[in-house]
């Protein structure tokens, strides 16, 4: 026999490294450790309208979003019927590219993104490139000059940084009753073009992006054009349109830098369209789509089909109700009849519901007893005999079943649950309990199984193990440990107090 | 807390709790691979009779279901036999025919049952009902033993026997059983039965519980119980003492009867015997457990074995 120090050495080792690997984890996928966690997510959605023209190869170039500062970029997807598609890096941006060789008539392309709020990671700020590419698309003429330098001179002299600066500018710029000079230089021109050239003559760093503004539940948005000044490392945002720069919109950056949103050859008449929706999903969720290549996502659960998924929630549930039965039978030293019987029972209450299943069982055991005692007078050999009680179990759950749905309750169907060899089983060792050791045997017996199954229920049914469980796996390592542990307990059971309490008086 | 008992106080009173019997010492002094011995009643004894051990004399043993069919012929010649599952545990299964009227058999309960019944119950021994795995097992058919008219007065129907604790080949505890209405006849603690703790130096009677409480007399025949002083004690202690050389398990429970013509007879050997003959001792087994595990290293034969139980201060009542 293992000496007891080895025994804890193993034990504590097991715990310990169970810990670990579920910290490891924890700092690798950032899998919550409770599940309440919850995250705002938007899908978003944007569509590409188009007109092909005939005998042309199609080419669609669009741009597309990447991480910023504020959200990441969980998921993307593109779906769009008979086009190739394919994502590429152009400039420092992000393009999607469909491509089709032939094409006729109306074309939708659909491109979507689940994105999420996250504040907790230090962005992967592209590095800043502190110069400024300034673009004369625009020449002043000779009046406009004048102009421009009186704007920027009172914006200078109101501000203190790049920051003030650009602000008291947007301020001159989109004042209601707007300066002289103002009015003249707006007054053929686009207000984003001004403010990017008044911008570009100052020389601050800056540049012209696309933004799309998140509000739940729209559609057939478009993106807006934004602002962005450098300023210690960190590219702020400025809304052109919001005069005093209130901190209230929720701008997502789609297309940095003034890049062109879409590109097309072979189509016309190309327009873009955002919808979005707003998801307040568990944190999990979106661990599970940002699979990675670490090693612990190749040994994650979340690699298998979601079907293979929920299969295995309910198995690495199985080891807490044999942790609790352990616990009941060697600690407590509650009666059950078979040794695991209950964990399996509480399988079934977690697919019924506590009360109902209890209902349930005690009703298909009882009768089943009953019938069982008709059986004993057929003189049947056993593996006959616990035959036909499976059949008459199977006909009781149809049974239940019927009367349910007669009544309008969903109670019969879930019987179907139960695991009816089990519960044939147990009619039969009840029965044999039933007239050898008396009724009472079988009341302790069945109450203590139904107690110790109760138990196991309610802790598989809770949502933190059950969230600890699945997704840390490794926690499973302090399950054996407190098994093994429990195993070699050698101090009384409670209820032995309660058995020797005679010798209180000795 | 009322109704219990603190475990400080409960190792004080050096009783021994399930876990410690299971891990310190059933799993420690009881090999394994020995089990079956004991399991199975019929290898116990054809061992015994190996060993010049009393059991009660086998008739036939019923291995196959086409035997069955051979029972009212082989019933005919005997009229009072009991009939084991060779596998069962805790008595299960165990059918005890006391008499025959007409072709009616008389169960120890009085009940009177007919031979269809009987082969239903040896066809449920083959196919496995009452033994410990569920596995196939064979029906044995033994005389029925004569309770000692000691007991007359003890005991309603069943016969009572003794269970004697032998640790490492030193008896260090013992009870007398005695069935009642209640255990229907059965002589298990938990079933009803009266559990009367015997003084393992003398044989005399110290204190009896039924169902967990202390009783004075027997609750059927209402005799006094601490009356009861068992002849020949020397010769159990040296029978149960013997069974360890015979079955190597260093923690054994022997069951002993007393036949009214032949004496002590082992009825059967139990690698696992439970704790309530503790209850029935109103004494813990630990003291004596650990008293002996100091000394066993020194091998005894089990007559010197059972002297120095007779001798030793620590397993007086």
């Amino acid at each position: 026999m293992i000496s007891n120090k080895s025994l804890y050495i193993l034990t504590f080792s097991m715990m310990i490294l169970g810990i670990f690997i579920a910290f490891m984890r924890y700092e690798q996928t950032h899998i919550p450790f409770l599940a309440s966690e919850k995250k705002d997510v938007w899908m978003l959605e944007a569509r590409v309208d188009f007109q092909a023209q005939e005998n042309t190869p199609v080419n669609v170039s669009l741009s597309l979003p990447s991480d910023t500062v504020d959200y990441k970029l969980y998921f993307e997807q593109s779906v769009s019927a008979g086009y190739g598609f394919s994502m590429m890096q152009k400039d420092g941006l992000k393009r999607g590219e469909w491509s089709v060789r032939q094409a006729k008539g109306k074309q939708t392309l659909y491109y979507k993104a689940q994105i999420v709020q996250d504040f907790s990671d230090q962005a992967s700020l592209e590095e800043a490139k502190p110069h400024l590419e300034v673009k004369d698309d625009i020449l002043w003429n000779e009046a406009e000059s004048i102009a421009a330098k009186e704007i920027l001179a009172l914006a200078y002299a109101k501000s203190s940084d790049d920051i003030s600066f650009t602000r008291e500018l947007i301020k001159i710029l989109s004042a209601k009753h707007t300066s002289k000079e103002g009015s003249i230089l707006l007054a053929k021109r686009n207000y984003i073009d001004v403010l990017n050239k008044l911008l570009d003559d100052s020389g601050i760093v800056h540049k012209v992006s696309l933004a799309l503004e998140l509000e739940d539940g729209r559609r057939k948005q478009s993106l807006t054009p934004v602002i962005e000044v450098l300023s210690k490392n960190e590219w702020i945002l400025f809304d052109p349109n919001n005069r005093l720069q209130e901190e209230n919109k929720n701008f997502f950056l789609w297309t940095r830098g003034g890049k062109s949103l879409i590109e097309i050859t072979g189509g016309t008449n190309a327009t873009v369209h955002f919808s979005m929706i707003k998801q307040n999903m568990p944190a999990l969720e979106l661990a599970k789509t940002h699979v990675d290549d670490s090693g612990f996502s190749l040994f994650s659960v979340h690699r298998l089909p979601i079907e293979e998924q929920s299969l295995f929630k309910l198995l690495l549930l199985l080891p807490i109700g044999a942790l609790i039965t352990v616990f009941m039978r060697l600690i407590i030293g509650v009666k059950t009849s078979g040794t695991f019987m209950p964990v399996l029972i509480a399988m079934a209450f977690l697919q019924t519901s506590l009360f109902l299943g209890m209902l349930n069982f005690v009703v298909l055991v009882g009768i089943g007893l009953i019938l069982r005692s008709y059986l004993s007078s057929l003189n049947l050999l056993l593996v006959a005999r616990i035959a036909t009680i499976i059949v008459i179990v199977i006909f009781m759950v149809a049974f239940m079943t019927l009367i349910g749905y007669e009544l309008g309750f969903n109670t019969g169907m879930s019987v179907a649950f139960f695991p009816i060899i089990i519960l044939a089983w147990t009619i039969e060792r009840m029965s044999i309990l039933w007239e050898e050791e008396g009724p009472q045997e079988v009341l302790i017996q069945g109450s203590g199984s139904l107690f110790v199954a109760a138990l196991a229920y309610l802790a598989m049914v809770n949502g933190y193990v059950a969230h600890l469980f699945f997704n840390f796996p490794e926690l499973h390592l302090i399950v054996i440990a407190l098994m093994i542990l429990m195993g070699r307990y050698t101090g009384y059971r409670l209820l032995e107090l309660r058995r020797f309490r005679e010798f209180k008086s000795i | 807390m009322r109704g219990f008992i603190t475990p400080f106080s409960l190792k004080k009173s050096g009783i021994l709790g399930m876990n410690s019997r299971n891990i310190e010492f059933i799993s420690r002094y009881n090999d394994r691979k020995l089990y079956p011995l004991v399991d199975n009643k019929l290898q116990t004894k054809l061992l015994a009779q190996e060993h010049g051990i009393n059991t009660p004399e086998l008739l036939f043993v019923v291995r196959y279901q086409h035997d069955v069919y051979k029972l009212k012929e082989k019933l005919q010649n005997i009229s009072s036999f009991a009939i084991k599952p060779a596998c069962g545990s805790g008595g299960k299964g165990i059918l005890v025919i006391r008499a025959k009227e007409g072709d009616n058999f008389v169960k120890a309960s009085g009940a009177v049952i007919k031979l269809e019944d009987i082969t239903r119950h040896v066809t449920n021994i083959l196919a496995g009902l009452h033994s410990l795995s569920g596995d196939q097992d064979v029906a044995i058919v033994e005389t029925l033993i004569e309770a000692d008219s000691l007991f007359d007065e003890y005991s309603y129907q069943g016969v009572p026997d003794i269970r004697i604790i032998v640790f490492q080949g030193y008896p260090v505890m013992a009870m007398l059983r005695l069935s009642t209405k209640e255990s229907d006849g059965k002589a298990n603690l938990h079933q009803g039965a009266v559990g009367v703790g015997i003084d393992i130096k003398t044989g005399k009677a110290i204190h009896a519980v039924m169902q967990g409480e202390k009783i004075l007399t027997h609750p059927d025949t209402k005799h006094t119980l601490d009356a009861i002083v068992i002849e020949n004690w020397e010769e159990l202690l040296l029978l149960a003492s013997s069974c360890y050389e015979m079955s190597n398990l260093g923690y054994l429970g022997v069951d002993i009867v007393l036949d009214k013509n032949k004496g002590a007879m082992v009825l059967e050997l139990n690698a696992r015997p439970g704790l309530s003959i503790q209850v029935a001792n109103s004494k813990g087994l630990l003291p004596r457990l650990r008293e002996i595990e100091k000394i066993s290293k020194k091998r005894k034969n089990f007559r010197e074995r059972v002297d120095f139980v007779r001798n030793e201060a620590l397993f007086s009542r």
